[in-house]
């Protein structure tokens, strides 16, 4: 079954390289732009990984971490957080609100198609 | 028995001695003789009768006169060198006891002469070496507090209780700065001697850093802490203190030397923090907020790699590239250009007047080069961030070169401003050198005329994050060397501190209060000798407050530890919002004119609240004044509550039966010089000097205490008159 895949980012400029590269990788892409959109999403259509940007208006990245992994129907949403934020204690925040993993912008889309696969358990 | 008695004694028992001694003898001779021998010597005596009495009166009189003679310079004599010898002994005249009587008594005179002249000599000496010694301890008093207000950091010095004993002008402007206060006080409400630290401080923050400070003494460390502290008025200041040790024995702080009271070294860096914070979001803007943008570069740029991409997305992954790459450009520059001050070398660079710089180079190479100098063009406006040493070794550096290798014979001066920057050029007739030559000026170590350098012109040059470059002015067949350097902020220039004509040096120390403690006695029970008060005085529009009569000018001075403070006073002309009373005018001589736009009571009471914060209100005829002052804590809510002399009461009570009790009759009185009267700050003054002639007037009728001078006030017949 194809894997479902969220992208939350206000920005369209990365949108559009992240969302060509996941649907060339066979996932299907779903996008939000703000925060409150990601969590209205991810409650109605379950997807099984969410690529989540920190930086957003309405809603931060970390906000919709936390009520996504705090949601028991919610909480087994993968949620690999990319931030241009790259000091330490907020890739230790992230990964404290529940993030599975953590990754810095300017980022390889290389090393984050490998990153996602084996998030969902897939052979790299 | 008194002298006289004994000589009247005398004078009776002597002749009495000499008429029984003769009856004596010639009653024996009576007795021995025959009868014959008696009639004999009757017939011979009875004719002579008369002369033999005749010569016992003369023997009487020749007697008593010896006595009398005996009496004075053996008893009359001696007792009135002990009355003279007793005088000179209590009061240490220089007049000699007199020399006279016999030559016995005149030896002993001399003798008592020569001691009282030892005696003298012996106090003119400690009396001059004590002298010295003052003089001495006031030169280096003096010489501490020259060195003080030269330096050009704040030094404030407390006691343990954080009483001001001393602080520098710097501190003083610092404060001024810091003021919330109109003008008039001058900083003064929150420093002067004597003053809490802890108006401005914190007391906690001042108790942690002494518990910081005693610690590091107990451990042997340099005890030396700093902490950094914002003021009411939003700036920040770092503040070193360090602790100031008793020379006592016997503390029980390291090394049997106590804790006694601290210096605290102040500097605003408000400035300094904010060219950091900004230095950080620069640095931030350029890290953190490129890191999307290089994402979204990246990102897209690995996309172009797929070779199965379609020619729409190709273009669009193209256009992200291009799009962000232009935005993180512009991003540089604004950041670049924004934050170019803070980009600046760390090296640490005086705010300097551009004038000031070019007239230092003038002198330098006028001395050092013997190259005349003159000036062009020169914006005295401009202010620059230099370090004015080097530079100007630089500028020297080249006019020498200039005069010995090219025999300039005159440099000009040009100062232009260009932007953030400042154009310096220094210029010169003649021809124009090779730009290898230039080049090599400014590589090699600048080593001329006995100076020498490890520095070169590109050097001094980088420090200033400037940069040289030689033009040629052919029409004019001359030449300049332009250094551009950085533009600084103007900066006011510091108001030398307000010192009243006549006066010396600012009263900005007073280490008699080292001994002040926080009296664990109530205010009434302390001598006046030792209270701080703020003497004051106002002038009104007329003498009706309840009829809305209002202040227009408040005065006051500082009296600490019976010294009065001419240098801490508070002088404020009031804009009552009525118009003036003509007959007041006629008093204080004070013009609508000179109340137009001048604050209103509302803002000044809460300066002068501050001032006389923690000290006893005096002034002449206070009820009158405490009235007025009184009717605007409805609407200022500011309450004076604290404890008022009246000079007018007082002098009441020392002098009962005097006529007027008028400012002037009394200083008259007490001999206090009345100048600038009809001031509000002058009649503070004569009011303060007043006071002080009277607190050992009162001292001496036993009037010592507050409570004392408030309960003899109080019972004066003015007072009952008046209340």
């Amino acid at each position: 079954m194809t894997k479902k895949i969220l992208i939350v980012d206000d920005e369209q400029n990365i949108v559009i390289s992240l969302e060509f590269l996941m649907k060339r990788e066979g996932f299907d892409v779903l996008v939000a732009n703000d925060g409150d959109e990601a969590v209205r999403r991810i409650r109605a259509e379950q997807p099984d990984l969410v690529l989540l940007d920190v930086m957003m208006p309405k809603k931060s990245g970390f906000e919709v971490c936390q009520e996504i992994k705090a949601d028991p129907k919610t909480q087994a949403t993968c949620i690999l957080m990319l931030t241009a934020k790259g000091r330490d204690t907020e890739v230790a925040k992230g990964l404290a609100l529940g993030a599975d993993a953590y990754m810095t912008k300017p980022f390889s889309t290389r090393e984050l198609v490998a990153r996602v696969r084996s998030l969902l358990g897939m052979e790299a | 028995m008194s002298p006289r008695a004994r000589l009247t004694l005398a004078t009776i028992a002597v002749p009495l001695f000499l008429l029984l001694t003769l009856a004596a003898v010639g009653g024996i001779l009576w007795v021995d003789l025959s009868a014959e021998e008696r009639d004999a010597f009757a017939g011979l005596l009875a004719p002579r009768v008369g002369l033999m009495f005749v010569f016992v009166a003369l023997a009487a009189s020749c007697a008593i006169a010896a006595v009398r003679q005996l009496h004075r310079s053996y008893v009359a004599m001696p007792a009135r060198l002990a009355e003279e010898a007793r005088v000179l002994l209590s009061t240490g005249a220089a007049r000699p006891v007199g020399v006279a009587g016999s030559p016995e008594v005149r030896a002993l005179v001399e003798t008592i002469n020569a001691l009282a002249e030892h005696r003298r000599s012996l106090e003119d000496d400690v009396a001059e070496r004590i002298r010295a010694a003052m003089n001495s301890v006031e030169e280096e008093k003096n010489r501490l507090a020259a060195l003080m207000s030269e330096l050009t950091q704040s030094v404030i010095v407390c006691n343990l209780e954080g009483r001001v004993l001393l602080y520098n002008g710097h501190a003083r402007q610092q404060f001024r700065a810091l003021s919330e206060a109109p003008a008039a006080a001058g900083g003064g409400e929150l420093l002067g001697l004597g003053r809490s630290i802890y108006t401005v401080f914190d007391r906690a923050l001042v108790d942690h850093a002494l518990e910081t400070v005693r610690h590091r003494l107990l451990r042997g460390i340099q005890a030396v802490t700093h902490f950094v502290t914002t003021t009411r008025s939003g700036q920040l200041l770092r503040v070193q203190m360090a602790p100031v040790l008793s020379g006592g024995e016997g503390g029980v702080v390291a090394g049997g030397r106590e804790v006694s009271g601290f210096i605290l070294l102040l500097d605003n860096i408000t400035r300094n923090f904010e060219t950091e914070s900004r230095r950080d979001q620069m640095l931030h803007t350029l890290t953190e907020g490129n890191r999307a943008a290089l994402a979204n570069v990246r990102a897209a740029a690995e996309m172009l790699d797929y070779a199965d991409l379609q020619e729409e997305l190709r273009e669009r992954f193209r256009k992200v590239i291009r799009d962000e790459v232009q935005a993180m450009s512009q991003l540089l520059d604004r950041t670049a250009t924004e934050f170019a001050d803070s980009l600046k070398a760390r090296w640490p660079l005086e705010e300097m007047l551009g004038a000031d710089l070019v007239a230092a180079a003038q002198r330098r190479i006028e001395q050092v080069v013997s190259l005349p100098t003159k000036l062009e063009e020169v914006d005295e406006h401009l202010w620059l961030k230099v370090d004015s040493f080097s530079l100007l070794q630089a500028l020297t550096y080249l006019a020498h070169r200039l005069s010995d290798e090219f025999e300039v014979r005159e440099v000009r001066f040009r100062l232009l401003s260009n932007g953030r920057l400042v154009h310096l050029d220094m210029i010169w007739s003649g021809q124009a050198m090779s730009t290898e030559t230039v080049m090599s000026w400014e590589l090699e170590a600048m080593q001329f005329a006995g100076e020498s350098s490890p520095l070169s012109v590109r050097d001094v040059i980088e420090r200033h994050d400037g940069e040289m470059w030689m033009e040629r002015e052919k029409v004019r067949h001359r030449a300049f060397f332009r250094i551009t350097l950085p533009a600084a902020v103007p900066q006011v220039a510091l108001e030398a501190p307000a010192c009243p004509a006549g006066e010396g040096r600012p009263e900005y120390y007073d280490f008699d209060l080292f001994s002040w403690s926080e009296r664990s006695r109530a205010l009434d029970d302390r001598p006046l000798a030792e209270l701080a008060y703020t003497v004051f005085d106002t002038e009104t529009t007329g003498l009706n407050p309840s009829q809305g009569d209002e202040i227009i000018q408040i005065g006051a001075v500082r009296i600490v530890n019976g010294k009065l403070l001419r240098g801490e006073a508070f002088e404020q002309l009031i804009d009552p919002g009525r118009p003036l009373d003509p007959e007041s005018v006629k008093v204080h001589g004070i013009t609508a004119d000179m109340l137009a736009g001048r604050p209103a009571i509302a803002t000044v009471l809460p300066a002068f609240h501050a001032f006389a914060a923690d000290t006893v209100l005096v002034a002449h005829n206070a009820a009158f004044d405490m009235r007025f002052l009184q009717l605007k804590e409805a609407a200022t809510g500011l309450r004076f509550d604290q404890p008022v002399l009246d000079t007018l009461l007082l002098s009441a009570v020392i002098h009962p039966n005097q006529e007027s009790h008028r400012l002037e009759a009394i200083a008259d009185l007490l001999g206090v010089e009345v100048v600038g009267r009809h001031t509000a700050v002058g009649d503070a003054l004569v009011t303060a000097e007043v006071f002080l002639a009277l607190v050992p007037l009162l001292a001496a009728k036993g009037i010592v205490t507050l409570r004392q001078a408030r309960e003899a006030a109080e019972q004066s017949y003015y007072a009952r008159v008046r209340y």
